[in-house]
């Protein structure tokens, strides 16, 4: 039996083995995910993110246990970053979530952004389709540790998890452009830590002052590793999918975020094409070295590698 | 950067003693390879599944608790029981010299004592990987 019937029949090794051809440009995977793509959407997807140690991995074992009580199969997407310098990665969200490994119905996936800036990596994308596929009920997609302007996962998840916790600055923060702006529900976590309230208290200021809309989110106080208030939280998330659901606006979500998928990849393979040609004549390297005497400048550089296409 | 090596590196067994295995994944990740890391006592049902997931090319495991000889080959048969044969293992620690052979025959491939330096596990792991 090959990758996609086995896929089809629910094995984890197939899916495992997708993933890795995704992750490695292999066409063999490409092929698969189009000519399955129409079993996708089923699933619902939850990203999760927030900044580094501030127990996204802790908070998705937790939301996936409630969510195995419920019998739903879970599929999880950890991403963790990849070296600059020598390529390699510790991807490190599976020691939080160890009493999950031997659970049938729950598929964990570590991925190193390998290069992609935005909190998650390229191969992110096929990835959810893969589990998809495979039959998860929910796909959770763990970012890596986040600073202010890592915001892709907007455009693959329905409902953002922000994990905030106590005590990470004042509230000129909680004002600020960018992550914040994002998050379809809050989580403050550690909230036995004092400051959790003001905290709260931050965020609820900053969301009083966004424009009028029949959904405002939720800022909850829970403790991942107390397990306190996973259920309450988890409930929070159910209210957001109800509420795109019932109003449509998780098909108009779900196009919005289609779109930016489908110019992303015209863009990588424009590039690919353009650069082949760039690399082939020396072409790259011979402007680099006029722009750097500045016989030349970067922007007429730029016109003459485009011009290798448009012909 | 496409294909990197991916290894897990986990630590079977009830010793909490997890510097060495840390020291390895940092070598690894230096070394341009992908380490998914476990953490500290994995049972080998938790090892095999977390390898199957992750599709992994290597399963590295360190213990210092003296458990190796059932732990490593029971690992080794959980794998080939999910029909994993394409799979590296490797075990670390403070092994006696006496058990090295077993161990090996049980197909634990390389075997690393303490002392090893990093560049030899990762000569190691590059001349003995199976998967394409």
């Amino acid at each position: 039996m090959n990758i996609e019937e086995r896929l089809l029949k629910g094995d984890k090794r197939a899916c495992a083995r997708l993933i890795s051809l995704l992750e490695n440009n292999d066409e063999k995977a490409v092929d698969i995910i189009k000519r399955q793509y129409h079993k996708t959407g089923n699933a619902y997807v939850i990203g999760v993110t927030g900044s580094p140690g501030s127990g996204k991995s802790t908070l998705t074992d937790r939301l996936t246990k409630e969510l195995r009580a419920e019998g739903k199969k879970v599929g999880i997407l950890a991403v963790d970053p990849t070296s600059p310098f020598s390529g390699g990665a510790i991807l490190g969200d599976r020691i939080r979530m160890s009493d999950l490994a031997l659970d049938k119905d729950v598929f964990i996936r570590s991925m190193g952004t390998r290069g992609y800036l935005g909190g998650v990596s390229k191969a992110t994308w096929g990835a959810v389709k893969a589990l998809d596929i495979y039959g998860c009920d929910y796909i959770f997609i763990e970012t890596v540790g986040v600073g202010q302007s890592e915001v892709d996962i907007v455009k693959m998840a329905d409902t953002v998890l922000m994990v905030m916790i106590p005590n990470m600055g004042d509230d000129i923060q909680a004002i600020k452009a960018g992550i914040m702006e994002i998050a379809d529900v809050f989580a403050i976590n550690k909230s036995d830590l004092d400051g959790a309230d003001k905290t709260k208290l931050e965020i609820e200021m900053n969301l009083d002052l966004n424009e009028k809309s029949d959904y405002r989110p939720p800022v909850e106080k829970v403790s991942a590793i107390k397990n306190e208030d996973i259920d309450v939280l988890l409930q929070k998330v159910r209210d957001h999918e109800n509420y795109l659901k019932e109003t449509g606006k998780l098909h108009e979500r779900r196009r919005r975020n289609l779109k930016v998928e489908i110019v992303q990849l015209v863009e990588e393979e424009l590039l690919k094409m353009i650069m082949q040609k760039a690399l082939e004549g020396d072409l790259l390297e011979e402007l680099s070295h006029q722009v750097e005497k500045r016989t030349q400048d970067p922007y007429t550089a730029k016109e003459k590698i485009i011009s290798l296409i448009r012909e | 950067m496409d294909k990197p090596i991916r290894v897990l590196v986990a630590k079977p067994g009830l010793d909490g003693h997890d510097r060495g295995a840390k020291v390895i994944a940092r070598a690894l990740r230096d070394a341009g390879m992908e380490v998914i890391y476990t953490g500290l006592r994995q049972t080998p049902e938790q090892i095999v599944a977390a390898a199957v997931q992750e599709d992994v090319d290597v399963v590295a495991m360190s213990i210092l608790s003296g458990a190796h000889n059932h732990l490593f080959p029971k690992v080794v048969r959980l794998l080939r029981e999910e029909g994993i044969e394409d799979v590296l293992v490797l075990g670390g620690g403070v092994i006696p010299e006496d058990d090295i052979p077993g161990l090996v025959e049980a197909g634990v491939e390389g075997i690393f004592t303490p002392g090893t330096p990093t560049k030899e596990v990762i000569a190691f792991i590059k001349e003995n990987i199976k998967k394409k």
